[in-house]
């Protein structure tokens, strides 16, 4: 018996499931080969969804499913959270005492969020990388009546890199029609020398930043919060006071993968670009916000390497050699992004080819709204 | 291997890695770092060539040196605060 064990319930994990479910049907029902997916709340987020929470379009309700309705029938689901993986046996132990043991490890542990890294960053900093946080910072958008907003990051690598760009050019647009723009200021702060770290991408949001005048600040990582004079101070030295604030919380991989001894302290799981191995570790894959590929930590990176971890699984358990369009990622990565006013662009890149982002326009913020509500049937079934 | 002459309390191999890789892992080390610590970072990536140097002058830090040897390049830092 193969037995191919997928931690983490997210776009990574339910895709990649399903996929090697599909791959090896045969096999599973012969009783030669099982699927096991892992998952802590066993319920699917949207989490792409939670910005447009915070932006006024979306409900936290709509953005998630029961994971089994989005699992092949093949795949067992397991509710519980993973607390040690033990190499060397080859099992993983859930809370609670139950192990599951393996031929195959798939990693989609994705990516937490740590706020409590940054004093004050609870009552101080918003963000919308969840649900509630999303909400409370809707309800202070809400509330906001002029003043200065500053929008920063407060460690690298982040989910959605993209995101705090465009919660600033929907921001950006929100005052505007509220008529509250002349009575207020908007910031951005980059950690890097330049608005975005993919060059092409930060050509294309520079004039807009210009043109809706929001003022970059470029090389300013956040460090501090200062409550009482209301002031964010960066690594570099510098301060920006701000009525309304909000940062993208520090990140980082999974704690399991870093007591497993798999990944240093950030949790990012060195990962062979191509083939999606745990690097040293044969039979251990990773995919998505959990590996530490120089890529958007983004649903779509998860999507488009769901297919090559797959490919190999199955190849390791059919003991051929990996084949065809998926035996290997190319770094293939898309998303759309939001510049406000009701337009849109998208990011279509891979390891050799920079995204070259067309001029924004409006077919591209409906296709981000159209794949937004389409999700559900379409990617983690592996149907696009 | 260290290409100039100076004692260096920290070395980090941040080649294969892109840009903002190697400048994110020389302000982890700056961050971690006690002021005097000697830094280097060495990267084949042509953006943090020019991107480290303007982050250091920025931070408030010394470049202390830049060296390009075997296809890839040695920034070396001084933590100044």
């Amino acid at each position: 018996m193969e037995r191919i064990v997928v931690l983490g319930g997210g776009v990574g994990g339910t895709l990649v499931a399903n996929l090697v479910a599909r791959k090896l049907k045969g096999e599973i029902r012969r009783g030669d080969a099982s699927v096991t997916v892992v998952d802590e709340r066993g319920e699917h987020i949207y989490q792409p969804g939670y910005m447009y929470i915070a932006m006024g379009n979306e409900r936290p309700e709509r953005l998630k499913r029961p994971e089994r309705s989005l699992l092949d029938r093949e795949v067992e689901l397991v509710i519980g959270r993973a607390v040690e993986i033990d190499v060397a046996t080859r099992r993983v132990v859930l809370e609670g005492g139950r192990e599951l043991g393996y031929e195959q490890l798939i990693l989609a542990t994705g990516s937490r969020i740590l706020p409590e890294e940054i004093k004050h960053f609870d009552t101080e900093a918003h963000h919308f990388y969840g649900p509630e946080a999303a909400q409370r910072l809707r309800r202070a958008l809400d509330a906001f009546e002029g003043g200065r907003i500053v929008i920063g990051i407060a460690g690298m690598p982040y989910k959605c890199p993209p995101a705090p760009l465009e919660v600033a050019f929907l921001m950006e647009h929100e005052l505007r029609q509220r008529g509250l723009r002349e009575r207020s200021e908007l910031h951005y702060c980059s950690p890097i020398g330049r608005a975005f770290t993919i060059e092409s991408v930060s050509e294309m949001a520079t004039p807009i930043l210009a043109e809706k005048k929001i003022e970059l600040h470029t090389f300013f990582n956040v460090e501090t919060i200062d409550p009482d004079r209301k002031v964010i101070g960066s690594l570099e030295g510098e301060e920006l006071p701000y009525d309304l604030l909000v940062l993208v919380p520090p990140h980082r991989g999974a704690q399991v993968v870093i007591d497993a001894g798999l990944a240093p302290p950030s949790g990012w799981l060195p990962t062979d670009p191509h083939t999606l191995e745990v690097k040293g570790h044969p039979g251990i894959h990773a995919l998505g916000d959990a590996t530490d590929l120089p890529l958007s930590k983004a649903g779509s990176t998860a999507h488009f390497e769901a297919p090559v971890v797959a490919e190999r699984v199955a190849a390791a358990i059919k003991g051929r050699a990996p084949q065809g369009k998926h035996a290997e990622y190319d770094g293939k990565v898309m998303c759309f992004f939001e510049v406000g006013d009701g337009k849109g662009t998208l990011l279509q890149f891979d390891y050799d080819h920079p995204p070259q982002p067309p001029k924004p326009n409006r077919l591209w913020h409906l296709g981000k709204i159209v794949f937004n509500k389409t999700y559900w049937h379409t990617v983690p079934k592996g149907r696009v | 291997m260290q290409v100039l002459e100076v004692p260096v309390n920290r070395t980090i191999d941040a080649r294969g890695s892109y840009c903002p890789g190697p400048l994110m892992e020389l302000i982890r080390a700056i961050r971690e770092g006690s002021v005097g610590d000697i830094i280097a970072v060495w990267s084949n990536d042509a953006g943090s060539r020019l991107d480290i140097p303007k982050w250091v002058e920025k931070a408030g830090h010394r470049l202390v040196g830049l060296e390009t040897r075997d296809g890839y390049d040695e920034i070396v830092v001084e933590k100044l605060r």
